[in-house]
């Protein structure tokens, strides 16, 4: 693992949101928002840090990804296919009939895909068990873990907070993305949150702040968390809902919309641009 | 008061159920100071923001916090308030299990539970979000009332109703547009089935999205010069035993029609009543113990046996059943390992 490839996560989460988008494109509609805001971690654990080989998904020693908040599946899959786990094209088969890339995510239907989620909460517990299940067997892999913040509404997520600081799963690291927003409009004004760092800090955890479009400060926090022993892992990622993608930003209420299909259209020629400055620059 | 208006074509209503939803509850919130609504952070999915915009103090939008947004209509019900609580199908009920039983059902509490996008209708959400079985689970709490409104008239209707009774209910709402069955004005009985049209060759009984199709198959097996009674069995319990029996004696052939696993859903309420009473062949239109997946409807109604001709089919071997004289069924019945290969065709391996 090396910390000087800031470009190269860069690009990674420029092909990845473009993938996103060009999926959204394709389908008209989607969970916009919340897959968007987890696209700089996406890049940093499939672009640095994760173990894993495409060609065995099924490798027991390679690090496990559960994206409990199961809605953003668009995002995840498009790392899963710039990394070969299958074709790009298939990213145009979202949500139709058939389809092996339904809404959630989906480890009997999906390469690559570590844990079925979409019913939230749950991602929380299954993570703590397949690190539980890690450690019993002497692995020394890493269980990696994203929740919303909407998402801590659910009080399972609290009882596995407690649960995994009790066993001091120190091979479980998570990420809250705290994007602010969750289905009906502001997490403050739905059901306050308040400090998470704070709250999962006073269960036993590690926590780390850092702004969840950075790809320096996300992987910085991931290093810092794998040295320290004997506590899960915590990293508060300060994102928006919808990142880097202008006009869904804007959408005030943009957890699940219809893409307006200029301005779509306009967004993926933008990052299409973006990326192409990158590469010649 | 039960008047009931039948339309006269099977037309998309151009009003949303959610919308006639939130209409009859701001309504209902002007006439009684006791109606309370709550959700679990899918206020805009339900269309619900008028409500909150006008009872701001009486919305408690709990966050995604299913269980324990039932546990509190509990609490609220013991204190007199009528809350109308509202999440996807699947989390008002799996997810918040125990809490409908204990703090609500054996408590004697007081709460209209309200799931919505029924079966098939939760297309895009995929398998996670697709409740076959909500019904189900409902129906095996005692003391629960389990309804599964037909068009924006039944819906108007049974919403009101539920403001005058005490007790647990669980509507089954479709959130978008239905097929319009009825006539605005209605009133229903609940637990007593609707019949929608006469027959002698065979009932038709269904509920929800199944009941427009139940009269397109009528339609179809009317050219093939074969009568079908339809009745619309929107309350799955108690089920109205009356009106089976009385289906079983005049037509003797049964087939059941729903958007729901088979198993504990309206096939398995019939079919109860049928062999305790008057035990005639039968067959049941309905999810074959699958779960959800993606897709858009039309391509999910396929998948799952839920067209008309899917019901003309169980018609024509229920009549040949009838025909031939015996209830036994045991030719056509399913192998385990034909359940198995079902099931595994279901799951699609990745790869
Ligand atoms: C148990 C459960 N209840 C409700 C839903 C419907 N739902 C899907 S996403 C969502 C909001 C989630 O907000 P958040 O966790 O902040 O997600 P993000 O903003 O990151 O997309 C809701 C209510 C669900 N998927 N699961």
């Amino acid at each position: 693992m090396i910390l000087e490839n800031q470009e190269e996560l860069e690009r990674f989460a420029l092909q990845i949101r473009l993938q996103t988008m060009r999926t959204f494109q394709n389908l008209g509609f989607g969970h916009a928002g919340g897959a968007l805001s987890v696209v700089e971690t996406l890049a940093v654990l499939y672009g640095a840090v994760m173990k894993f080989d495409p060609q065995r998904p099924d490798w027991p020693d390679r690090d496990w990804l559960v994206v409990s908040k199961g809605h953003a599946g668009p995002a995840v899959y498009s790392t899963l296919a710039l990394k070969g786990y299958f074709p790009v094209e298939d990213l145009l088969t979202l949500n139709t009939g058939g389809t092996n890339l339904p809404s959630h995510c989906d480890h009997n239907k999906t390469t690559g895909i570590d844990m079925t989620t979409g019913s939230l909460g749950q991602g929380v517990s299954s993570a703590i068990g397949i690190a539980l299940g890690n450690r019993l067997d002497g692995r020394d892999n890493y269980t990696y873990l994203v929740i919303g913040d909407g998402e801590c509404d659910e009080g399972q997520v609290w009882e596995g907070a407690m649960f995994a600081a009790h066993h001091k799963l120190d091979r479980l690291i998570a990420f809250v993305d705290v994007n602010k927003r969750q289905l009906d409009g502001y997490t403050k004004d739905i059901n306050d949150l308040g400090d998470v760092a704070a709250k999962f800090a006073s269960f036993g955890w590690e926590t780390y702040d850092v702004d969840g479009a950075d790809v320096m400060d996300i992987q910085n926090a991931i290093l810092k968390a794998k040295t320290v022993e004997g506590k899960p892992k915590m990293i508060v990622l300060d994102t928006v809902k919808g990142q880097g993608v202008p006009f869904v930003e804007q959408i005030e209420l943009n957890h699940h919309i219809v893409l307006d299909k200029e301005l779509c259209a306009q967004s993926v020629k933008d990052l299409e641009q973006q990326l192409e400055s990158l590469t010649t620059s | 008061m039960t008047s009931i208006t039948i339309s006269r074509e099977l037309a998309k209503e151009e009003t949303m159920m959610r919308d006639t939803y939130c209409r009859t509850l701001i309504d209902l919130a002007r006439e009684n100071k006791e109606v309370v609504v709550l959700d679990a952070d899918l206020m805009n999915s339900m269309g619900m923001v008028p409500f909150m915009d006008e009872y701001p103090e009486r919305t408690f939008n709990c966050g995604v916090q299913e269980a324990n947004m039932i546990g509190i209509a509990a609490g609220l019900s013991r204190t007199g308030k009528i809350p109308y609580a509202h999440s996807f199908g699947p989390f008002a009920t799996r997810r918040c299990f125990d809490q409908v039983f204990m703090s609500g059902a054996y408590a004697q509490s007081n709460i209209r539970i309200v799931g919505s996008d029924p079966g098939v209708t939760a297309a895009y959400n995929g398998g996670t979000h697709m409740p076959f079985e909500d019904m189900g689970i409902m129906r095996n709490v005692p003391e629960m009332t389990v309804m599964e409104p037909t068009d924006n008239a039944m819906l108007e209707d049974m919403i009101r109703q539920l403001s005058h009774v005490h007790g647990m209910y669980y509507v089954r709402l479709l959130r978008r547009f239905a097929t319009k069955i009825y006539e605005p004005g209605s009133g229903f009985t609940i637990g007593k089935a609707v019949a929608l049209r006469e027959g002698s060759d065979v009932s038709i009984i269904a509920s929800g999205i199944m009941v427009a199709e139940a009269l397109r198959a009528a339609e179809l097996l009317a050219e093939k010069g074969v009568s079908a009674r339809v009745l619309n069995m929107f309350t799955l319990k108690p089920i109205d035993k009356k009106a089976v029996i009385r289906c079983a004696e005049e037509t003797g052939a049964i087939v059941t029609a729903e958007n729901h696993n088979i198993i504990n859903g309206l096939g398995s309420a019939v079919a109860e009543v049928l062999v305790e009473n008057m035990p005639v062949p039968m067959e049941r239109v309905g999810v074959q113990d699958l779960f959800g997946e993606v897709g858009p409807e039309d391509y999910l109604r396929k998948r799952f046996g839920l067209t008309p001709e899917d019901i003309v089919n169980k018609v024509e071997k229920v009549i040949q059943r009838k025909k031939s004289g015996s209830i036994s069924n045991t030719q056509q019945g399913i192998s385990n390992d034909q359940g198995k290969r079902a099931i595994k065709a279901n799951r699609v391996p990745k790869g």
